[in-house]
C-alpha cells in the first residue's frame, strides 16, 4: 500500500475520536493477547477456594470466580480466544468468499450456479446454521470457526460477487480485456486491489459479530470447553452465581461488549470513507 | 417582478468566508426571459437556488443582498414560510426530470400537491386543476396520465410534469435550471417553444439558466453572464451575440463554431475559472483574460455602462466594435 | 403482479427443496450409524430392525430422501429420542411461547428503531442525533444474553418487578397476566434488533432527503413536516421493509439464546436442550420448520416490497 493511501485510511480516524477509541481497544486486545503471561497477575487457571467468590479488591481487580481463580487473568487470557475467533471466522470467510464471488461474476454461468448455492445457504438463520454444524463436527474452537464462518461466508460471497460484477464493466478493465489480458492477470491487477477497502470494511463487522456469535456458542456450552478462557464460558459460569457476585457478570460482558462495539465503529468510520455520498461540502463541518 | 441586489452566497465561518456568488443584481419584468449563463462552477445554480429559498441546511447561506419578489424581500425564506407570508409566487424546473419526481407517487397526485397548497383547495378539486395543468403543457390523454407513476412516461414527458407542478405554484416568476440539458435536442425544442409560449400567455418573468450559448440565442430576450460566481455582463440578447463588451463574454463567443465556416481548430479560453477563494480583491478574470492590464490585479472592476441595459464588469471593456 | 408472485413463490420452493435436502443430510452427516442416530443407544435389535425397513435404510439415497420428505408434507418428522412422542407434537408444544415472544419483539424493534432512527435523521449533526447513533452502536455490539442476565439481575432479583423465568401459557391460569413473564425476555430479544432498525431508518431517511424530489417537493412550499412523512419516509421505509427478512432471522437465532437464558419452553431452549440430549429427530424437525418459515417470511416481504415500490419489476 502506498503512502498516499495511507494517509488516507489514517485521515478518516483523525476526524472521529470514537474511531481512535475503536483503534485504541483492539489494539489493546491484541497486546493483551500477546503479552497474556506477562499481563496477567495471576495463572488463570490457578484455584484458590478460600477466595472465591469474593468482589473486586486491589490484588483481584475483576474478582474471583466459584473456583477462586482470578478473572483479571481469566479475561486477559480469554483475549487469545476472542482473537482466535475473530482471525478464523474473517479467515475463513475471506478464503471461500473471495474467490467464489470473484469466479462467479467473472463467468456468468458458473456465477449462476454458485450464487444459487449461496442462496440455499442463506436460508438457514445464522445461529441455527452453526448450530447444526457444531452438531455434526462437535463443539471445539476450531470446529466454532468453522460453523460461524459458514455464516458469514454467504455475506462475503455477496458483496465479492456485486463488488466484481460492478468492476467488471468498469472501463478500464473492458479497456484492459481488449487488450487481450488474460483473466488471471485481470483479476490480480484490476479486482482484487479494488476488493481491499471494501473487504477491509466488511472484515470489522465479520470480526465483531464472530465475537457475540462465539460468546452464544460458550455460553450454550457449545463452543470453548470449559477449561479454556473465554468471556463467553467465564459469563456461562457466572450464571449460577449471578446473584451473589455479579461482577462475574460484569466484567466479561464488558470485555465482548468494548470489542464488538471498537470494531464496529472503527468498520463504520472505514465505511465512511468509502461510501462517495458522503462527499464533504466545501469547508463546512460535519 | 423579480429583483436580486447585491446576494451574497458563501460558506465557512463568519469572520472568514468563502463566497461562491458575490455580488448578484438582477432584474427581471413581467412576460420576460433572462438567461443566466456560465461555465459549469461559476455559481449559476446557487443563485437559483438562493432565490428559490432551497439552499440546503447546513450548507452554503446568504450573506448579503435582497431578493425581492413583487417589491417583498423574501431572502432566506424557504419556500413553506414565503407560503405562509403570501409572498411565494415563484417556481422552480430543474436539470434532472428522471430523479426530480417521487417514484412512488402517482403524477397527478405530486401536481395537487403544490394545488393544495396554492391554491387552498382539496381532494377532487386539486385533482382537477391538476389536470387542466397537464394540458396546460401539452400532455397528451391528460386524464389518464394523472394515475400515472413518473418512471412510466419519457424524459420529456417528466419534464412537462415538473412544468406543471411549477405552474401549480402560480408563479410569477419562473426559475428554470439547465431544464432541457439532460433531454434529446428534438424534445429540447419543444420544451423550450412550451415555455416561452407560457411566459407569453401568464406574462410570467423566467430566469433561464444553461450553459448552452445556443438556447439562449433562441430563447432569452436579456443575458446574464456569469465567472466566478459573478455577473460579468448583462446585455439584450442581439447585443450580447453582436458586440460583447467583457473579455470572458467575447472569448465565449469565439469559442462557439460558427456553422459554415470552415475553422482549422477550435478556440478556447487559456486556463481555469478560478476556484472559491476568501480573496475580494483584483478582477477574477485577470488570470485569463487577453486584455488584462497592471490594475485589473489590484483592484476589483467597476460596473460600467456599456450602452442601453448593458453593463460590464469591467474596467477596460472592448467598445470600439471590432470583431472577435 | 400475479405472474411476478408466481414466479418468485417458484424460485422459493426449488430453494427449500434444496435446503431440505441438506436438512436430511444432516442425520447422515453425524458420525454413527444413521439408524443409532436416529434411536439413541439405548435402542434394542428390534426397534433397529423395524426402522431400518421403515426407513428403507438399504435403499438408495434418492428414495429416502424422498421418503422422508413426503412424510414431512403430511407432519411426520420422526420420534424424539427424548420424549418417545412424535417430532411435531413437541415442536407444537414450544410454538406459543417462541411465537408469541417473537411477535411481542418485533412490536418493540419497530416501535422504537423506527421512530428514533428518524428522530435522529431528522435532526442529522446534533448532539440527539450523535448520541442516540452511539447508542444504537453500542446496542448491536452487546451479546443478547448479557442483556438478559443483567436484566434478570435488576429487574427480577434486585428490584423484583417482573418475574425472572419460565412462562404458563396464556389459555392456562393467569390468562393475559401471564404475558409480563415475556417483558424481559422480549425487551432482551428486542434490543440489538431495535438498534439495528434504527441505524437502518436513520441512513435511509438520509440518503432520500438528498434525492432530487425532495428538493422538489420543497419546493412546492409543503411545510417541513409534510416532505418528511409524504416524500422521505415513504421511500425511506422500502429500505427498511426490504430489511424484515433478516430481521426475522436475526431473532430467531437470537431466540434460542434468550429462551435458554430466561428458561422460556418455547422452541429455540428445546434446539439447545436437543442437541445437549442428542435428540437429532427434533433438532431436525426445528431447523426444517424454521428455514420454511423463514422463507415463507422473505417472500411475504418481497412481495409486500413491490407492492410498495411501484418502480420493481420482474428479473
Amino acid at each position: 500500500m502506498s503512502t498516499r493511501t495511507m494517509a488516507w485510511w489514517l485521515g478518516s480516524f483523525a476526524r472521529r475520536p470514537v474511531a481512535i477509541f475503536g483503534l485504541a481497544v483492539i489494539l489493546a486486545v491484541i497486546v493483551a493477547a500477546i503479552l497474556a503471561p506477562l499481563l496477567a497477575p495471576f495463572d488463570p487457571s490457578a484455584i484458590d477456594p478460600i477466595n472465591r467468590l469474593s468482589p473486586p479488591d486491589a490484588a483481584h481487580w475483576f474478582g474471583t470466580d466459584q473456583f477462586g481463580r482470578d478473572s483479571l487473568s481469566r479475561a486477559i487470557y480469554a483475549t487469545r480466544m476472542a482473537l482466535f475467533i475473530g482471525v478464523g471466522v474473517v479467515a475463513f470467510a475471506l478464503v471461500t468468499g473471495v474467490p467464489v464471488g470473484v469466479f462467479s461474476a467473472l463467468f456468468p454461468r458458473l456465477g449462476h450456479v454458485m450464487m444459487r448455492a449461496v442462496d440455499v445457504l442463506m436460508a438457514f438463520p445464522s445461529l441455527l446454521l452453526a448450530l447444526g454444524l457444531i452438531v455434526i463436527l462437535g463443539p471445539s474452537p476450531v470446529n466454532s470457526v468453522i460453523a460461524l464462518g459458514a455464516g458469514f461466508l454467504t455475506t462475503t460471497t455477496r458483496i465479492v460477487y456485486g463488488l466484481t460484477l460492478r468492476l467488471r464493466t468498469e472501463t478500464y478493465v473492458e479497456a484492459a480485456r481488449s487488450m487481450g489480458s488474460r483473466t488471471g492477470w485481470l483479476v490480480l491487477k484490476h479486482i482484487l486491489p479494488n476488493l481491499i477497502s471494501p473487504l477491509l470494511v466488511q472484515a470489522s463487522f465479520v470480526f465483531a459479530f464472530a465475537q457475540l456469535g462465539a460468546a452464544s456458542l460458550d455460553f450454550l456450552g457449545l463452543g470453548a470447553p470449559p477449561e479454556i478462557p473465554s468471556w463467553g464460558n467465564m459469563l456461562a459460569e457466572s450464571r449460577t452465581f449471578v446473584t451473589r457476585a455479579p461482577w462475574l457478570l460484569f466484567f466479561p460482558g464488558m470485555m465482548i461488549v468494548l470489542t464488538a462495539f471498537a470494531l464496529n465503529v472503527v468498520g463504520d468510520s472505514l465505511r465512511d470513507r468509502l461510501d462517495p455520498r458522503l462527499r464533504e461540502m466545501l469547508g463546512s463541518e460535519r | 417582478m423579480l429583483k436580486v441586489s447585491d446576494l451574497t452566497v458563501s460558506i465557512g465561518p463568519d469572520d472568514a468566508p468563502i463566497d461562491l456568488v458575490s455580488g448578484v443584481s438582477f432584474l427581471i419584468e413581467k412576460g420576460e426571459i433572462l438567461g443566466l449563463v456560465g461555465e459549469s462552477g461559476c455559481g449559476k445554480s446557487m443563485t437559483s437556488l438562493a432565490v428559490m429559498g432551497l439552499l440546503p441546511r447546513p450548507g452554503p447561506r446568504i450573506r448579503a443582498g435582497r431578493v425581492e419578489l413583487d417589491g417583498a424581500d423574501v431572502r432566506g425564506l424557504m419556500p413553506w414560510q414565503r407560503v405562509e407570508i403570501g409572498h411565494a409566487r415563484v417556481a422552480m424546473i430543474f436539470q434532472e426530470p428522471m430523479t426530480s419526481l417521487n417514484p412512488v407517487l402517482r403524477v397527478g397526485d405530486q401536481i395537487a400537491e403544490a394545488v393544495r397548497v396554492h391554491d387552498r383547495v382539496s381532494g377532487s378539486a386539486a385533482l382537477v386543476r391538476a389536470r387542466e395543468l397537464l394540458e396546460m403543457v401539452r400532455i397528451p390523454d391528460a386524464g389518464m396520465q394523472l394515475s400515472a407513476f413518473p418512471h412510466q412516461l419519457s424524459g420529456g414527458m417528466r419534464q412537462r410534469v415538473m412544468i406543471a407542478v411549477a405552474l401549480a405554484c402560480r408563479p410569477q416568476v419562473l426559475i428554470a435550471d439547465e431544464p432541457t440539458t439532460a433531454l434529446d435536442v428534438t424534445v429540447q425544442y419543444q420544451i423550450l417553444g412550451l415555455l416561452r409560449e407560457l411566459c407569453n400567455a401568464l406574462e410570467m418573468a423566467m430566469l433561464f439558466i444553461t450553459h448552452d450559448m445556443g438556447v439562449i440565442a433562441q430563447l432569452a430576450d436579456r443575458v446574464a453572464v456569469m465567472y466566478a460566481g459573478r455577473i460579468v455582463e448583462t446585455a439584450p440578447v442581439r447585443t450580447l451575440f453582436d458586440a460583447p463588451g467583457h473579455p470572458y463574454t467575447r472569448g465565449l463567443m469565439a469559442c462557439m463554431p460558427i456553422r459554415g465556416v470552415g475553422q482549422q481548430r477550435l478556440k478556447s479560453i487559456p486556463g481555469q475559472a478560478p476556484q472559491p477563494d476568501g480573496v475580494p480583491v483584483g478582477c477574477k478574470f485577470a488570470p485569463r483574460c487577453s486584455e488584462v492590464r497592471q490594475s485589473c490585479r489590484m483592484a476589483s472592476p467597476p460596473r460600467l455602462q456599456v450602452g442601453p441595459g448593458h453593463e460590464a464588469l469591467c474596467a477596460f471593456p472592448i467598445t470600439d466594435g471590432r470583431p472577435l | 403482479m400475479w405472474s411476478y408472485a408466481l414466479k418468485r413463490a417458484g424460485a422459493t420452493g426449488l430453494t427449500l427443496i434444496a435446503a431440505s435436502i441438506i436438512i436430511f443430510a444432516f442425520i447422515h452427516l453425524i458420525p454413527g450409524d444413521p439408524i443409532y442416530v436416529l434411536l439413541g443407544d439405548m435402542a434394542t435389535p428390534d426397534q433397529v430392525d423395524v426402522l431400518r425397513h421403515r426407513l428403507g435404510l438399504d435403499q438408495p439415497i434418492l428414495f429416502q430422501y424422498l421418503r422422508w420428505a413426503g412424510a414431512a408434507l403430511t407432519g411426520d418428522f420422526g420420534r424424539s429420542i427424548f420424549f418417545q412422542a412424535p417430532v411435531l407434537s413437541i415442536i407444537a408444544d414450544g410454538a406459543e411461547t417462541s411465537t408469541l415472544l417473537a411477535s411481542i419483539t418485533m412490536v418493540w424493534v419497530l416501535l422504537i428503531g423506527i421512530p428514533i432512527g428518524m428522530l435522529a435523521a431528522m435532526r442529522h449533526g446534533s448532539w440527539l442525533d450523535q448520541g442516540l447513533s452511539g447508542l444504537a452502536m453500542l446496542m448491536a455490539s452487546v451479546p443478547t444474553f448479557w442483556v438478559g442476565l443483567y436484566m434478570i439481575l435488576i429487574f427480577a432479583a434486585w428490584l423484583g418487578w417482573m418475574p425472572s423465568s419460565g412462562y404458563p401459557s396464556i389459555f392456562e391460569e393467569g390468562g393475559l397476566g401471564n404475558l409480563r413473564y415475556l417483558v424481559l425476555p422480549s425487551l432482551t430479544l428486542a434490543a440489538p434488533n431495535a438498534a439495528l432498525i434504527l441505524r437502518l431508518t436513520r441512513a435511509s431517511m438520509l440518503d432520500v432527503s438528498r434525492e432530487d424530489y425532495v428538493r422538489t417537493a420543497r419546493a412546492k412550499g409543503i411545510r417541513p413536516w409534510r416532505v418528511v412523512t409524504r416524500h422521505i419516509f415513504r421511500n425511506a421505509l422500502l429500505a427498511v421493509v426490504s430489511a424484515f427478512g433478516f430481521t426475522f432471522a436475526a431473532l430467531l437465532s437470537e431466540a434460542v439464546v434468550t429462551e435458554t437464558v430466561f428458561a422460556l419452553p418455547g422452541i429455540g431452549r428445546l434446539v439447545v436442550q436437543s442437541i445437549l440430549r442428542r435428540d437429532y429427530p427434533v433438532i431436525q424437525g426445528v431447523i426444517l420448520i424454521i428455514v420454511v418459515l423463514y422463507m415463507l417470511i422473505n417472500l411475504l416481504v418481497d412481495l409486500s416490497y413491490r407492492l410498495l415500490d411501484p418502480r420493481v419489476e420482474l428479473q
